[in-house]
């Protein structure tokens, strides 16, 4: 909230400490067994969803094209198992984008798709392309398509790479595993990255909570003067992309842009391990691992779930549940995001799935707002929730459009310290959303 | 694999899914356990009538609250413990010989003109306590001018001052009469005339250190506008300790100038917040009509907040102007 010494009167970064809450950080990837249905839902990654390339009845195998669109922000998505498509379902996500799914019935045989080839690379086009076909999309849970990160507008200002392993939401240990289990993979994926494209500097920021990763990277980048492993403060957000590009390189990426404009590029830990999987391989993206945890989970674990393998079906792998739970999470406990069923499905970008009970679901009575200013401290952008709530609240959109509610990224800090248990952050959301409304109009 | 199947009965709600411990009661419970020691020590220095004063204007404050909340059919906001600080608060304000049935006027004003009728908790732009406190001295300003000595209930002491260090100081200031000061030491204990909770600055600073420990406030505030009223008085060539121990300082910039709703949210607007108040003080203090300004310095400056929080917003990451 407040800091001593030089910078008494300076804001501090902001962030808030929500607990580590990492459970299954000594938990060792346990493939599930193979669902008798999936549903993989094509809009896995952001942007235009995908067309299904199958139909009904059609026999497909392990990392057959199920799924593809064109364009620029765009992404393949393949069969996760063997067996026969059933049906082609209209979908709806959890942030109520419509899409379709592919319902497939398994036939357990797991069968590879016989055109499954390790890819040829040669330069930079070739890895692009390579990286594009295996389906790979941003593990950390945004899902932008990992080839569009790869190829900036500006690749020649491009002057280093950053690989996040700083997984902060509590609970989440899968890029944590992954750090443990596929370390050398996390290497040669940065070294492949760094090769084709031609970035002088790699930079891994894991938060200080996971010592063991750090030391096991930092045992495998020795003598490699271009791969430099680095110590992240433990605060959430620090996995927020504009943070830990600050924390990292002390660039600053101005509000609507992107990391490129900085001449980064940044990559989730995972992510760019599946890159040096996929070219050795050719296997493309159909299995995810997955953090499960909560109070109303019998056993936490980490899973490698095939991709569109239901939430019934992971959780009975966990044991079932230890009671009913109340909240079924996607995702981490800041950002993650809520589903109605357990009939839902996992997709890749899932990194966390989290049933939570009585312990954390406790519905607290929303409180006036005293203007204590604890949220504008947390923000790590800077924001001023308490100004922006009343300026939405009069529908004042010059005065949100000055207080720059645009640069929010819905990062959770705001709520989480609110004392008063406001939901700010939906309040940030809606000002948002009002703001781009008014934009919209004005240019009409 | 045997599944059961989950429907419509999860609960589906925005994201953050987890919260600080920390709550607007516990909050104002912390604020409640700083003032103890004033309590105490208000009790001991000013006997028992100090303490019946409080506990009077405790009880109003939490019951005017909860009549208006029931009135006007709203949410009951007792739990709150907001309108607790306010009612020790106002009796802090008050000379210990003060009639009750004037006290209870004054929660009246602090808690139904001053804060419910602008829109109750974090809407109020006036310290409620301070408001209603400079309604009584308004209204019936010999009652609340007469104030007791320290420990006037006792055999051999003289039950009424002639004057407050701080009149004495004006005095002087003034005509160049001379009279006797407490000394330092028994300023700092509160052996003192004055009001009843502000006299002992050894107790208020216990209680705003433990509020900075448990982070409820963030020290500017209390620093800056107590170190403004050192300096500039220092300058103006009176006692700068004789200042900051003496009147309202103390309890005024740890307790009534920190609270939320009418300070500004950023470091440095409190920070101007805090210069202001000490500035106006002091200046009402050496060149107004009145002995002590430090309810209207905090009042003005309350009231320049939501402007303050307007010109010091943090610069947003990444963002232009």
């Amino acid at each position: 909230m407040f800091s001593f010494g030089k910078n008494a009167f300076k804001r501090t970064r902001g962030g808030v400490l929500p607990g580590h809450l990492k459970n299954t950080s000594g938990c060792a990837t346990e493939a599930m067994p193979i669902p008798k249905t999936v549903r993989i839902h094509l809009a896995q990654h952001v942007g235009k969803p995908c067309e299904p390339t199958v139909k009904p009845g059609q026999e497909v195998f392990v990392g057959t094209v199920i799924g593809r669109t064109e364009g620029g922000l765009a992404s393949v998505v393949h069969a996760s198992v063997s067996g026969k498509v059933s049906a082609i379902e209209e979908f709806i996500l959890p942030n109520s984008i419509r899409t379709k799914a592919v319902v497939i019935q398994a036939d357990g045989a797991q069968t590879p798709d016989p055109a499954i080839a390790p890819p040829e690379v040669c330069d930079r086009e070739s890895f692009l392309a390579a990286v594009r076909e295996s389906g790979l999309i941003g593990l950390g849970g945004a899902g932008f398509p990992t080839y569009v990160k790869l190829t900036p507008q500006n690749p020649e200002a491009i002057d280093t790479l950053i690989i996040n392993g700083a997984e902060c939401e509590p609970f989440l240990t899968a890029d944590y595993r992954e750090c443990l289990e596929n370390g050398d993979d996390v290497l040669e994926g940065v070294r492949l990255v760094q090769k084709y494209l031609g970035i002088r500097t790699a930079l891994i920021g894991i938060e200080g909570n996971k010592p063991e990763a750090i030391a096991a990277l930092t045992k495998k980048a020795e003598g490699d003067e271009r791969i430099q492993v680095r110590t992240l403060v433990t605060r959430y957000p620090q996995g927020a992309e504009k943070v830990i590009v600050n924390e990292l390189t002390g660039r600053v990426i101005p509000k609507g842009k992107l990391p490129a404009d900085v001449g980064v590029v940044v990559l989730n830990i995972s992510t760019v391990a599946f890159i040096a999987r996929y070219l050795k391989t050719g296997t493309p993206l159909v299995e995810k691992r997955i953090t499960v945890d909560g109070d109303c989970i019998k056993t936490p674990k980490n899973v490698l779930a095939p991709v569109g393998a239901s939430i019934a079906d992971v959780a009975a792998f966990c044991g079932g549940y230890a009671e009913e739970p109340k909240k079924i999470l996607l995702g981490g406990p800041m950002m993650g995001m809520c589903v109605y069923t357990d009939a839902y499905n996992v997709a890749k970008n899932t990194n966390g799935l989290l049933f939570l009970g009585d312990k954390y679901v406790k519905s607290q009575a929303v409180l006036a707002c005293m203007k204590c200013g604890r949220c504008a401290d947390a923000c790590p952008m800077g924001l001023m929730p308490p100004q922006i709530y009343e300026a939405n609240k009069v529908n004042d959109m010059e005065e949100v459009a000055r207080l720059q509610v645009d640069a929010c990224m819905e990062c959770g800090c705001c709520a989480f310290v609110c004392p008063s248990k406001r939901p700010v952050t939906q309040a940030m959301r809606e000002a948002k959303a009002n703001l781009r409304d008014y934009r919209a109009d004005k240019k009409k | 694999m045997n599944t059961q199947t989950i429907e419509n009965k999860l609960i589906v709600s925005s994201s953050p899914h987890l919260r600080d411990k920390r709550t607007t009661s516990s909050v104002m419970r912390d604020v409640v356990i700083a003032l103890i020691p004033a309590i105490v020590a208000s009790g001991i220095l000013f006997g028992t009538k100090a303490l019946i004063l409080i506990a009077a204007c405790i009880v109003s404050c939490v019951g005017f609250e909860y009549l208006w909340n029931l009135l006007m059919k709203k949410q009951q906001t007792v739990g709150d413990f907001t309108a607790v600080i306010t009612g020790i608060l106002l009796a802090f304000n008050l000379p210990a010989t003060l009639p009750i049935w004037m006290a209870v006027i004054g929660c009246f004003v602090a808690i139904v003109v001053v804060k419910q009728l602008f829109g109750g908790l974090g809407q109020n732009f006036v310290n409620p306590a301070i408001g209603g406190r400079i309604v009584l001295a308004l209204s019936f300003t010999s009652a609340m001018t007469a104030y007791p000595n320290a420990f006037y209930f006792k055999a051999g002491v003289q039950t009424m001052a002639s004057a407050t260090p701080l009149v004495s100081i004006k005095n002087m200031f003034a005509n160049g009469t001379w009279e006797k000061l407490p000394s330092n030491l028994n300023l700092f204990l509160g052996n003192q005339p004055g009001v009843l909770g502000e006299t002992c600055a050894l107790a208020l600073i216990v209680g705003g250190v433990y509020l900075v420990v448990r982070r409820v406030i963030n020290p500017i505030i209390p620093l800056s506008f107590i170190g403004t009223v050192f300096a500039l008085t220092a300058v103006a060539g009176a006692n700068p300790l004789q200042q900051i121990l003496s009147g309202g300082v103390m309890l005024g910039a740890i307790f009534m100038a920190t609270d939320y709703s009418t300070s500004p949210m950023t470091n440095g607007g409190k920070l101007i917040f805090g210069i202001g108040c000490g500035l106006i003080t002091v200046l009402i203090r050496l060149f107004g009509s009145s002995a002590e300004g430090v309810s209207y310095s905090i009042i003005l400056m309350n009231i320049l907040s939501p402007q303050i929080d307007r010109l010091t917003r943090h610069r947003v990451f990444g963002g232009g102007k």
